[in-house]
């Protein structure tokens, strides 16, 4: 099944609109200014929603099935939460409305300021950040002023271990910082040697995702943290992997200065084909002056939008990704203390359940109990032409979404598996046999792998020629 | 909990099969005396509860429903054809990841290509990407592109006055990093005066076309300003409004070598500042340096037409450190939404709402530049104009309150120049009757 193209569906003089008509007198654009040609597609109505809706049919999607992406957190994303944000009394407001005529917004926003702050144990939130990208640039940019405040804007460097998202290092990068990398030890974590031999007088700080991407909890997340502020430095904490910690431990108390969640992860926000997010960043009271703002303060029992006096200025226009933050809101409301403990021991029972399971037909590297997620190696022995990607492409076959791949980059042929806590046992143990019925496949029948999958709109496509020939419009 | 599948006894059989004795024994990597904090959270709501305190709070505010609006500075109050709605409901986009594995994305994949499409035909560019988190981000990772494209050798960026200042903000937060001078901020400066300062240190001028005062700035000031930057070897960078290029001519027609924008006005909601989205579009010879998120055409191993990410050795989960930007996670959901808006509308659809809206703005304009002591400053405008009031813009804001109806923006807390004036906008959504008694009040008030 394939779809034209909305190019391919047009035909002149077709409309897809109603609107009225002027009741002004008509004005005219100065002559020079008037557009001659706009040659977009003309549809009328039944076929612009004919087109969407067999488009969404060739989409995957958690509501069809198993979709456990390391590292994304693909939880169930409760219905509830898109009624809420579709509210008129949120949706039809303006940004720029005087605040007494926002105070519904901003109580919101407060409300999740404190709930976030209350979780992690960073008392200091903003908002702003539309994603954890953004969260972390804002984090960096934060301990660079911080740094410079204090007149030791000699420190140029940025630790991050060998396991970390591809966002840490470039948004250090964007942040003016030059990236150190940290290796990892053979149980996973950082390796502590190496951080004390990095730690000088160079370093602004590190940034560490804990649990890690292999899904491990460092053993020594507290000696890493007293290393590197021993150093003069901050420990910034990358939120991604947040829905193992719920309830079970705050990141302030582990030690990290600032961090960002991800709403569009741990508090449930779907992922809409790639956004929007929301990546709050939060911080320690004495960094609370360096956050992006605005942020939402409460004077008596009037909600106040106020930039913080050291700010590192706006991360982007107005005050953060608002529709997605109602979405958290509501989430944590309707779990409360026991509810979100519960989902991050379910996600962990989850995870270390399948770990069991599949340790016993895919190498697993680092033989520890996990936490959320956990990472194999997709390699069998056996069947040397296959690869982790042929795997995951089979699994499409046995209708699940595969796992994340070659990601983290120490491990090789990752295949990155986070069932998360919205998965029955039911579900757990289908994807397991499939599993292990590749891992058998791979050696009796391995075409079946490298020439999956088999029954989906498209089979793989021919990456190479996409970017030597780069069609990117009609 | 309701989310939550797993029974004791699922637990319990789990529990067993991973060789623990209690869930709380899978956290003992947790240093023990910070394990399990009691949290201060409110006690959990039902799901009709927390509807009720949601409508509840979402009451306390104003909204452009049930009160004219004539606020724009950078977020447009447009009607949402109800088929855009319906398509953003479909779980199958809104539930899904990003487009990482193809054939189970073609239906995002080529939503995106279409937009990409659309995109670039209103703006006059050879390629767009799939889009950044709004306008003002958008414009910062443009001059950083830019400066790219120079290959970091040229640290003067030209930012004009009279772009958004939450955009300049974010261009000033994204800089920080780099050892870039920004100038043309200080004082008045139209395009033309921007053009002189144009040198060989230069990387690229910003230009807000129509401008945050909404200014349309004669067409041919914006053309010697292209001229003069790129004799310098500089790139023009334009923001524009989506809507107004339905009626006016796109970036392309001027020169502009990267063109940004707050895509919100396409089929978005205003919802409080967001989510929005920044799109992006450029010339075809820049496209290794973009950053965000591309799709491209491609074919199967059958030789069938499909859509795949590409390009992403630019980006991050590549390229780290060295990517043209650090952004994953963007704003799909709302270009779809743009995508949708433009597919519904077409060419008809969209000049139909750009002439509603410059009608209005010009009909509103005329009709309080001839009120006494008020006057419109700007010289041409699409739907968006500086009115100088004979009393303070505030007060006047604090008076249309008092009657319901939600005011322009106070334009003088960002410019000296124009201390209280305040920027009006009008839209395809206030009625004539809403300019009326717009017009009406301040008659009553002057």
């Amino acid at each position: 099944m394939t779809e034209p193209l909305l190019s391919e569906l047009s035909s002149e003089g077709r409309k897809g609109y109603s609107l009225p008509s002027a009741d002004v007198p008509h004005a005219t654009p100065p002559a020079e200014w008037l557009r001659e040609r706009l040659q977009l597609p003309e549809l009328a109505e039944p076929a612009v929603v004919r087109h969407y809706v067999r488009l969404s049919q060739l989409n995957y999607c958690i509501d069809t099935g198993f979709y456990p992406l390391g590292s994304c957190t693909m939880k169930y994303n409760p219905k509830v939460n898109e009624e809420a944000a579709s509210l008129p009394g949120f949706r039809r407001v303006h940004p720029l409305q005087p605040e007494e005529t926002a105070q519904g917004c901003l109580q919101l926003m407060w409300e999740l300021q404190q709930l976030l702050g209350e979780l992690t144990g960073l008392r200091a939130v903003s908002l702003q950040p539309a994603a954890g990208a953004q969260g972390e640039l804002s984090g960096l940019l934060m301990m660079r002023k911080y740094h410079r405040d204090r007149g030791d804007a000699a420190r140029r460097k940025v630790l991050i271990p060998d396991s970390a998202h591809g966002t840490n290092p470039a948004s250090t990068a964007m942040a003016g910082f030059e990236p150190v990398e940290v290796p990892s030890d053979a149980r996973g974590n950082v390796d502590l040697a190496a951080l004390e031999r990095a730690c000088d007088s160079s370093i602004a700080g590190m940034m560490i995702t804990n649990p890690n991407t292999l899904g491990l909890f460092d053993e020594h997340i507290r000696e890493v943290c007293e290393l590197v502020h021993r150093c003069g430095g901050l420990v910034y904490g990358d939120g991604a992997n947040l829905n193992a910690l719920l309830g079970i431990a705050r990141p302030a108390d582990l030690g990290f200065d600032i961090m960002h969640v991800n709403l569009h992860k741990t508090f449930s926000a779907p992922h809409g084909s790639g956004g929007p997010g929301s990546g709050p960043v939060l911080a320690r009271e004495q960094l609370a002056e360096y956050l992006p703002g605005p942020i939402v303060v409460k004077q008596d029992r009037h909600f106040a939008l106020r930039m913080p006096s050291r700010s590192i200025g706006r991360v982007k226009a107005f005050y953060g990704n608002f529709a997605v933050m109602i979405k958290a809101y509501a989430y944590i409301r309707q779990l409360g203390e026991a509810g979100l403990r519960a989902a991050s021991e379910c996600a962990v029972l989850a995870a270390n359940y399948l770990q069991e399971r599949l340790k016993k037909s895919y190498h697993l590297p680092y033989g520890r109990r996990c936490m959320h997620e956990f990472v194999l190696e997709g390699r069998i022995p056996g069947a040397p032409a296959i690869r982790a990607l042929d795997i995951s492409k089979r699994l499409i076959d046995y209708g699940f979404h595969p796992p994340t791949n070659y990601f983290p980059l120490i491990v090789r042929e990752a295949l990155m598996i986070e069932p998360t806590e919205t998965e029955d046992r039911q579900t757990l143990d289908a994807f397991a046999s499939a599993l292990e019925h590749i891992a058998e496949e791979a050696r009796t029948a391995p075409e079946l792998l490298l020439e999956a999958p088999h029954h989906t709109p498209v089979r793989r496509p021919d990456e190479v020629r996409a970017a030597r020939e780069l069609r990117l419009r009609w | 909990m309701h989310y939550l599948p797993h029974t004791p006894a699922d637990r319990e059989f789990m529990l067993r099969a991973v060789g623990a004795q209690s869930i709380e024994e899978l956290f003992a990597d947790v240093p023990a005396d910070v394990r399990f904090p009691h949290l201060d959270l409110p006690d959990p709501l039902a799901e009709p509860e927390l509807l009720a305190e949601l409508r509840a709070i979402a009451e306390k505010n104003w909204d452009a429903d049930h009160h004219p609006c004539f606020l724009g500075a950078g977020a447009y109050n447009h009607f949402i054809p109800t088929v855009v709605r319906h398509a953003l409901q479909r779980s199958e986009f809104c539930t899904a990841y990003t487009p990482y594995q193809p054939e189970l994305s073609q239906g995002t994949l080529q939503a995106t290509f279409e937009y990409q499409s659309m995109i670039c035909e209103l703006t006059g560019m050879d390629v767009a990407n799939a889009s950044h988190y709004d306008g003002a981000t958008a414009t910062a990772e443009a001059v950083l592109m830019a400066f790219n494209v120079l290959r970091g050798e040229r640290n003067r960026v030209l930012l004009s006055r009279y772009v958004h200042p939450h955009y300049r903000q974010a261009v000033h937060t994204y800089l920080q990093g780099f050892n870039l001078e920004i100038a043309g901020e200080e004082r008045p400066a139209e395009p033309g005066e921007l053009a002189h300062m144009a040198d060989s240190r230069t990387c690229c001028a910003v230009v807000q076309v129509p401008d945050f005062r909404g200014e349309l700035a004669p067409l041919g000031e914006l053309i010697s300003l292209a001229e003069r930057l790129h004799s310098v070897g500089a790139l023009l960078i334009a923001v524009v409004n989506p809507i107004s290029l339905g009626l006016l001519k796109p970036p392309g027609a001027f020169g502009a070598d990267i063109v940004v924008g707050e895509g919100q006005p396409l089929g978005n909601e205003l919802s409080f500042g967001g989510p929005y989205l920044g799109f992006f579009a450029t010339k075809m010879e820049y496209v290794r340096r973009m950053p965000g998120r591309l799709v491209g055409m491609t074919v199967d191993r059958d030789g069938k037409r499909a859509f795949v990410l590409t390009l992403a050795t630019r980006e991050q989960h590549i390229r780290r450190e060295k990517a043209t930007s650090s952004i994953c996670t963007n704003q799909a959901m709302n270009a779809l939404a743009a995508a949708v808006y433009m597919a519904a509308l077409g060419p008809s659809g969209l000049r139909h709402v750009a002439s509603l809206c410059y009608d209005k703005a010009h009909y509103a304009a005329t009709q309080l530049a001839a009120l006494p002591g008020f006057s419109v400053l700007n010289r041409a405008f699409f739907h968006e104009f500086v009115l100088s009031c004979p009393m303070p813009a505030e007060e006047i804001a604090a008076l249309l309150l008092e009657r319901g109806i939600i005011p322009g923006y106070c334009i003088g807390k960002d410019y000296p120049e124009y201390t209280g004036c305040m920027l009006l906008c009008c839209t395809e959504m206030n009625t004539r009757a809403q300019i009326d008694r717009l017009v009406q009040t301040l008659e009553e008030l002057a």
